[in-house]
């Protein structure tokens, strides 16, 4: 566990980087996650993904998984691959502020 | 020599975390439900965490990838330990059916992909897929025999070059 300052405020998280508090999260904290993770600048597309992920956490109690993004979201499974190289699985719900999802698909 | 001594190990210092894992190759050489499942999923999770991945299908593995087959996969029931069926029962016929079904039903009941669908999910994900070329010509295999989701035919070497720098787990 650490505090890490994003977007201006400090912030709580794991040895993952996932904020421990999701009610915590700003659209500029998404900004600087970003940053720190070289996904920089947001695109709509990546907007479109980290609302789905926070009302789906918010009605379902859990971070959703890959799969479950893919299908619900408007945005398709390769596409979420081009927006998040580096592991869309994961990072789709730090950036959103969500923990990591516990789902293997 | 009743004191014996026994030196503590040297445990190296190191303050660096473990190199996270950056690339693995998993050869698939089952061809049963509960054999494809693990391979698939597993590929699977590593590329949700950005790992890059070869799939490298042979023998019974060759199903998973053969157009006919792969919506037919079966579960053993005999030669199986885990399923806790006597080998005398688990070869009576309809039994292997019996226990297919049952586990379909579950990977249903949990949201899970079908064998299809996790195919379709893996080569969007940037999967790398290849069938072995020995087991292709054992089989009579040809290529339009096999998903399209497979990227090329490899010898055994090949499969090697291709799995440089990455870990190999075998299924």
């Amino acid at each position: 566990m650490s505090i890490r300052s994003y977007g201006g405020q400090s912030v709580e998280v794991n040895d993952e980087g996932f904020l421990l508090d999701q009610a915590s999260w700003t659209p500029a904290m998404a900004e600087a996650i970003a940053e720190e993770t070289g996904l920089a600048p947001l695109t709509e597309k990546h907007w479109k993904v980290i609302a789905f992920c926070r009302e789906d956490a918010a009605r379902e109690g859990q971070a959703p998984g890959l799969r479950r993004i893919a299908k619900l979201s408007g945005v398709d499974m390769k596409e979420l691959y081009k927006l998040f190289p580096k592991g869309p699985g994961k990072l789709a719900a730090r950036i959103s502020g969500l923990p990591k999802p516990t789902s293997c698909v | 020599m009743s004191n014996t001594e026994i030196a503590e190990a040297v445990v190296p210092e190191t303050n660096t975390a473990p190199e996270p894992i950056k690339k693995v190759s998993i050869i698939c050489s089952k061809g049963s439900l509960d054999m494809a499942y693990p391979a698939l999923i597993l590929a699977n999770a590593a590329r949700m965490s950005g790992i890059d991945v070869n799939l490298f299908f042979t023998f019974w593995g060759m199903d998973i990838i053969t157009k006919s087959k792969l919506n037919d996969l079966h579960v053993a029931t005999v030669g199986n330990p885990s399923m806790k069926i006597p080998t005398f029962l688990g070869g009576l016929p309809g039994m292997e059916f019996m226990a297919t079904r049952m586990m379909k039903k579950e990977i249903e009941k949990l949201d899970l992909p079908s064998i299809g669908e996790l195919l379709d999910i893996l080569e969007a994900s940037g999967t790398e897929m290849y069938a072995c070329q020995m087991a292709m010509e054992m089989f009579k295999l040809k290529r339009e025999d096999l998903v399209p989701q497979v990227k090329g035919v490899l010898s055994a070497m090949d499969f090697f070059d291709k799995a440089a720098g990455s870990q190999v787990i075998f299924i």
